[in-house]
């Protein structure tokens, strides 16, 4: 039988303020275990939350990015549950009044654009990070207390592909606001997925089950393709689908079972009476609203109508706002957009892939990357001379000009000199002349070649080629 | 005649004029803890090393830099941390815990110059009427000590009655400090919820807890509320509300004052003597130039109910921090889940457990819309009960108590009993109004407390009332038998 597939997805953003959601420590990324906790965050007897009120800006702006209804009286409520890595033994979350509800997004798979509800935005607090040993766990309490954002999908994804469309869209969007990293390698981003599958036809969703430790995008649709294809083996095998939760393999790609789910569970919630609601007003409201920057939709749009780029470029460059922003930079210095555009796609997305970097961890800057595209442009230096000078820059920076003339890269398109060259090579290849008046093309590739070689890669090849058809007739 | 029947400005006085030191009166207290206090039980740790070296040091400050409650010696009750003195609620489960931060409360006390003397006894996690819930030692109430001081700031109220220090700071959830004081013979505040920071205070039920001062006479109570009232940074529920000088507003003049009396609080339940005094106290209003009349709290009799179930859900979800694992008791177990189950079966107590459960199971899926939601209906009820009555009226009197202080052990297996004894002083709590309890007479030779409610912030009211009152009495004035023993 052939099923449809049924996808919700939950993210959780740590958003990057100062200091944590109800204490004053530092919500820092990286430091000596325990040394970023307060009385506060260990819970200790007779400590008192107090709301960091950026974490709730930053919430109300994700919130509106992500075109969310704001709950303007909203509240802290109550998660009561046991756990070593939660002090407390509740998490200060979010029930009933959420600060955001009803959002959706747009995404985009092949040439169908699709809209991806979100339910809900809300603001928790992050619990500590257990360390398991041969014989003992260790705890270590620095990111208790980092203010998190929930946000919930509906369960509007048909297949793996618009999950990793949606993850990648959410992530711009977020980043975009600039209220969090969105690393998942850093876990300030991280997805757990829900999946179920049913007939095609039925409206019934089928029993779903919930997949943890998805590591990567990419882990999230390997997760999610076997997860459905197990599924339907179940079914197809006269099985039934149980309701637990499953943890991805990354080695195998497989899901492997942790629990099975009986009943929901009860969690007792209540409104946290350590906290006063909060009511966020018209003026407050418009404050927020007027800090969100273009998001990465209508930047794609820009860049098409403003740069004439081909939307595939417009897309790709604005998933990350660190890119577009480069982009942007690039082409203010002068540059050609489409050439920026193939630069930022091809050699510098490769560059970063292979070194496992970001943008801002090379040296490369929009001046120099615009300086060596005019360059370009203008002849000065070839697309091979131009690799050369790239290395050059994202490893040491500098003026891509000063490059070319301190190694004296500059493209050779001096008449004279490239003649003497050409009659050079062909005085000393007549068997390559004989072949090409024989009907040989090839043999013009290696008479370039040879001339490219003499002048170590710097001549320019239009030339050459025009020079060296234009004396082969002559002979 | 005892230093500590005196009032702060007598002791300021004394201080003033050489006639004793701030080291004399730190002394004097420990030297009245070590005469009676194996009988009150009122005390756990002490501070006395410090207290006594620092108000050594505090002698040496000229007197034009010191307020009206410099030097003067305190106590406070157990479950308000103090830096380095170990706060144990009276619980096994906190047992040598030493807090490494102070509350606002004990930060102020000490801005002001106060001396710390020592932790007062509790009802533990400040759960109960009587304090036989100290996992400690009971304690004993100073005017017969085969009865209860009352609770859960039974120490608070004994040892200022005992005449062990001349003030101390108790916390009131659903009576804890007036029940007390009224049964003990003193008086005891309940300010309006947010009035003073709860930061530092051990919660039991944060909707409902608020610390609060216990003395020997209501100027002194003011003075003391004043200096540790007001809007606190480190708690999002205390107000930003002006804090008055209450002093200033006891004008002694109560001419004219509406006084409403519910007629629910002298009904079935009130014994004969506890009612026989109040009315006594309430016809003395009148002389001063009061009106009172009659009114009606008609959801009073769901009040009890409410309460417990409300209280006793914020307790089971506040207590869960008490693992074993980051501070006090930790049982011995060979897993994660024996630690937990070990440390709490062990740590804490019957009626913290018997709470817990409750709470819990007010909480659940399947109960919670007929348990705390219903609760929660319920107190915006009275609420709306108290806001209607002080639409025409200033204060509300009537008893603190039903009765006067029962005998130890005599209701320790039947928690129903204890419970109904808070009937006339959860609903003050469930709506958040301030309650002062004072000495208002005596019933087979144990105080009575007469209790006065005000409007929401309006203390300074309620302090006149009863400044009126106690100035024309003298029921503030008797000591119990621990005064005399040498």
């Amino acid at each position: 039988m052939n099923y449809e597939t049924v996808i919700g997805l939950e993210v959780h953003v740590e958003l990057k303020t100062k200091s944590k959601i109800f204490s004053p420590s530092p919500n820092q990324f990286g430091s000596e275990p325990n040394t970023n906790t307060s009385v506060i965050d260990l819970g200790y007897p007779g400590v008192l939350p107090v709301v960091n009120k950026e974490v709730v800006n930053y919430g109300m702006r994700a919130a509106l990015a992500l075109n969310m209804h704001i709950n303007k009286q909203t509240k802290f409520d109550r998660k009561n549950y046991f756990y070593p890595d939660n002090p407390k033994a509740y998490q200060i979350s979010q029930f009933d009044k959420p600060i955001g509800e009803h959002g959706w997004i747009e995404i985009e798979v092949g040439e169908e654009k699709k809209r991806i509800g979100i339910t809900r935005i809300h603001m928790e607090e992050d619990a500590g990070k257990l360390f398991h040993g041969k014989n003992s766990s260790l705890i270590d309490f620095n990111r208790q207390g980092t203010p998190l954002l929930e946000i919930v999908s509906e369960p509007d994804m048909r297949t793996p592909e618009e999950a990793y469309a949606y993850l990648e869209k959410l992530k711009a969007i977020i980043q975009y606001t600039g209220v969090s990293d969105v690393r998942m390698e850093e876990g300030s981003l991280r997805c757990d997925a829900n999946i179920s599958i049913r007939p095609y036809g039925q409206k019934e969703f089928g029993v779903k089950t919930e997949l943890k430790n998805l590591n990567s995008f990419s882990f999230v649709r390997k997760g999610l393709e076997y997860e459905e294809q197990r599924q339907a083996a179940v079914l197809n095998a006269g099985g039934e689908i149980k309701q637990e939760t499953r943890r991805f393999d990354e080695k195998t790609g497989k899901t492997i079972l942790m629990r099975v789910k009986e009943g929901t569970d009860d969690y007792r919630y209540f409104p946290e009476p350590d906290l006063v609601d909060i009511v966020i007003d018209d003026e407050w409201l418009e404050r927020e609203k007027a800090l969100i920057p273009e998001l990465p939709d209508a930047r794609k749009e820009r860049y098409v109508s403003e740069f004439g780029l081909p939307a595939y470029d417009a897309h790709v460059l604005t998933l990350s706002k660190e890119t577009a922003d480069f982009f942007e930079a690039t082409v203010a210095t002068g540059a050609d957009a489409k050439l920026s555009s193939n630069w930022l796609m091809g050699e510098v997305s490769a560059y970063l892939n292979a070194e496992q970097k970001e943008l801002s961890e090379t040296a490369l800057t929009p001046e120099g990357l615009g300086g060596m595209i005019k360059l370009i442009s203008a002849g000065t230096i070839s697309s091979k001379i131009a690799k050369k000078v790239f290395k050059e820059l994202v490893t040491n920076g500098g003026n891509a000009e000063k490059i070319v003339k301190e190694k004296g890269l500059v493209q050779i398109s001096d008449e004279g000199a490239l003649l003497k060259m050409v009659t050079e090579v062909l005085d000393n290849n007549a068997q390559s002349i004989e072949d090409f008046k024989n009907g040989k093309d090839r043999a013009i590739g290696y008479l370039v070649g040879q001339i490219m070689k003499a002048s170590r890669g710097q001549a320019n090849p239009q030339l050459v080629n025009k020079l060296l058809l234009q004396e082969i007739q002559k002979r | 005649m005892s230093l500590f029947k005196k009032s702060a400005a007598e002791l300021q006085e004394l201080l003033h004029s050489k006639e004793v030191t701030i080291a004399d009166l730190a002394q004097e207290a420990y030297d009245r803890i070590d005469a009676v206090d194996g009988e009150v039980g009122a005390f756990l740790a002490l501070n006395k090393e410090n207290a006594l070296a620092q108000a050594k040091e505090m002698d040496e400050v000229p007197f034009e830099k010191r307020g009206p409650l410099y030097g003067l010696p305190i106590g406070i009750k157990d479950n308000i941390v103090t830096e380095g003195l170990e706060t144990t609620c009276a619980s096994k489960i906190l047992e040598g815990f030493n807090p490494i931060y102070n509350a606002t409360v004990v930060e102020k006390l000490k801005e002001a110059g106060m001396v710390t003397i020592g932790k007062l006894n509790m009802d533990e996690f400040a759960m109960g009427s009587a304090t036989e819930n100290s996992a400690i030692k009971p304690v004993h109430n100073p005017w017969n000590f085969a009865h209860v001081p009352g609770g859960s700031s039974g120490g608070s109220a004994a040892a200022v009655a005992a005449g062990e220090v001349p003030f101390s700071l108790g916390s009131d959830t659903g009576g804890s400090i007036r029940q007390p004081a009224a049964y003990c013979g003193v008086v005891g505040m309940k300010p309006t919820y947010g009035r003073v920071s709860r930061y530092g205070l051990v919660a039991f039920a944060s909707s409902l807890d608020q610390i609060g001062p216990i003395t020997r006479n209501v100027r002194d109570n003011a003075l003391i509320l004043e200096t540790i009232a007001g809007v606190d940074e480190h708690d999002s529920t205390s107000a930003n509300v002006e804090v008055p000088h209450y002093v200033d507003q006891l004008t002694g003049d109560i001419r004219g004052l509406k006084v409403a009396v519910p007629k629910e609080y002298l009904a079935e339940g009130v014994s004969d003597g506890v009612r026989k005094v109040v009315l006594a106290a309430i016809d003395q209003l009148k002389e001063l130039g009061a009106t009172v009349d009659e009114v009606s709290l008609p959801h009073s009799k769901y009040a009890l109910a409410a309460y417990y179930i409300l209280s006793s859900s914020e307790a089971s979800s506040n207590l869960s921090r008490f693992d074993g694992i980051r501070y006090g008791y930790q049982a011995k177990a060979s897993n994660l889940d024996e630690l937990y189950t070990k440390t709490r079966a062990e740590g804490f107590g019957d009626e913290v457990k018997r709470r817990i459960m409750l709470g819990t199971y007010s909480l659940s899926a399947g109960t919670y819309d007929a348990y705390y939601k219903k609760a929660q209906q319920v107190r915006t009820l009275i609420k709306q009960d108290f806001d209607q009555v002080f639409e025409k009226y200033d204060v509300i009197v009537g008893p603190t108590t039903p009765t006067t202080a029962f005998k130890l052990g005599e209701n320790i297996d039947d928690p129903m009993t204890v419970y109904a004894n808070d009937i006339l002083t959860v609903p003050i709590n469930l709506a958040g109004v301030p309650a002062i309890s004072i000495p208002c007479g005596f019933d087979n030779g144990l105080p009575v407390g007469l209790q006065i409610i005000g409007k929401y912030f309006e203390e300074g009211t309620v302090y006149r009332v009863a400044d009126v009152f106690e100035q024309a009495t003298d029921f503030h004035e008797k000591t119990p038998q621990t005064w005399e023993v040498k």
